[in-house]
């Protein structure tokens, strides 16, 4: 195809998304667009793999059956949201292994927040809470998305992801109406999850550098500033009801604005994290390359079993 | 060398007098397995009674870049639409 020729084409699929036709996986569509799709929707599977180890961390030691039930509950629906963004992904021509290994060699990227350790119980009230909230304000947008598969999958994954925020707030609003102890156990998981939590909704918008393309195909509808400041000015009052204080100094009401004024974040931190040196980061690619090697064998027995009914079958048939 | 597991298209009817809708695909080794699998990643939350699998190559799909030759020659037609067809205001029920 000449160069001419393939700028038509652009001009006919952004025109396309302008006008909110969704796009189709068999579709024409730009090499940058089909890239870009398969960065941010790989990104989004692995984060949601990664995401269960910190919190399976917990179902051995849930502190009642009806915790360790709904915990392991929102630990397989975050296996089944990997396994739609996966397959979704799969649509633009990539293979689930090249997936996996790009995972596995540190070339592809999960969110940042995984890498931070769950030290006690009352994490797994913060990340249900703050994660899971961070985690809903950034894909609501995106069931709208212009790339049909991946827009399919988010409905699918937002429908399940409010039963995981309101379940960890459940655990936090139980923390802090029991014993003095249990109290300080919920202030201490918050102090250590607000500010990651704000970093998790990615870059300030000065700095972000995927932004106006990614707006422009309905990737994005706000930007990584905005869905902070919606962030924190929906979850500031949640902490009020828990009685809990944001640890941040210059957390402050704007009347003028109708939002909250907040503090600086430490974005050496972030991008030290992003990079591979957070607190957990070689801890969870440990665990995630483990269970990927050590399932083999179990994989290749069951493909072999398959050949092998499948063989039976066709020996009768004859 | 290991074998990947192939990729399966997940169809299901969410009640009966509904038609199967397709839900997504996954992997498994065999048919059976894809069944178990597209139980517990499409209906944990009771979206099913019933369950098609069928493994993705066996799927022929129509190609968008021939659309035009397809699906166009509708377009004229609106002679199968009852609206074509004019009738005096006083003709009630048809």
């Amino acid at each position: 195809m000449s160069n001419e020729q393939i700028k038509n084409l652009e001009e006919i699929f952004e025109a396309r998304i302008a006008r909110d036709e969704k796009i189709e996986p068999k579709d024409w569509m730009p090499e940058k667009y089909r890239k870009t799709h398969i960065r941010q929707m790989s990104q989004h599977a692995h984060s949601e793999i990664v995401g269960m180890l910190p919190e399976g961390n917990w179902i051995s030691r849930a502190p009642s059956l009806r915790r360790k039930a709904a915990l392991l509950a929102k630990v397989q629906d975050e296996a089944g949201h990997g396994l739609y963004l996966y397959s979704a992904c799969e649509t633009l021509g990539i293979s689930r292994d090249e997936l996996y290994e790009q995972l596995h060699s540190g070339k592809a990227k999960y969110s940042s927040i995984f890498n931070y350790p769950t030290v006690t119980w009352a994490d797994m009230g913060a990340i249900g809470w703050l994660v899971d909230g961070a985690a809903i304000i950034n894909q609501v947008p995106l069931c709208n998305t212009s790339f049909g598969p991946y827009a399919r999958a988010m409905v699918r994954v937002c429908k399940e992801e409010s039963f995981h925020q309101r379940q960890g707030f459940e655990i936090m609003h139980k923390l802090c109406n029991g014993t003095p102890e249990q109290k300080d156990m919920a202030q201490d998981a918050l102090n250590r999850w607000w500010w990651p939590s704000l970093m998790m909704l990615g870059p300030t918008d000065a700095e972000s550098i995927h932004t106006e393309q990614s707006m422009k195909w309905k990737l994005k509808r706000k930007s990584n500033d905005e869905l902070r400041q919606q962030f924190i000015d929906q979850t500031v009052p949640q902490a009020d009801v828990l009685g809990l204080t944001i640890p941040d100094k210059d957390l402050k009401w704007n009347e003028e604005k109708g939002s909250y004024d907040f503090g600086e974040i430490d974005w050496d931190e972030f991008w030290q994290v992003v990079k591979g040196h957070g607190p957990s980061n070689k801890k969870r690619m440990k665990a995630r390359v483990g269970a990927w090697e050590e399932g083999a064998w179990v994989r290749d027995a069951a493909m072999a079993h398959a050949e092998k009914k499948e063989a039976n079958k066709l020996k009768k048939a004859i | 060398m290991s074998k990947n597991w192939p990729l399966w298209e997940i169809f299901v009817r969410s009640k009966n007098g509904l038609e199967h809708r397709h839900f997504g695909s996954l992997h498994a080794a065999d048919a059976e397995m894809a069944l178990e699998n597209a139980r517990d990643v499409y209906t944990r939350r009771s979206e099913g009674v019933s369950i098609w699998v069928v493994e993705s190559v066996n799927i022929t799909a129509s190609n968008p870049e021939h659309n035009g030759e397809l699906f166009e020659p509708a377009h004229d037609k609106v002679y199968r639409h009852p609206t074509f067809y004019e009738l005096p205001d006083e003709v009630k029920h048809m």
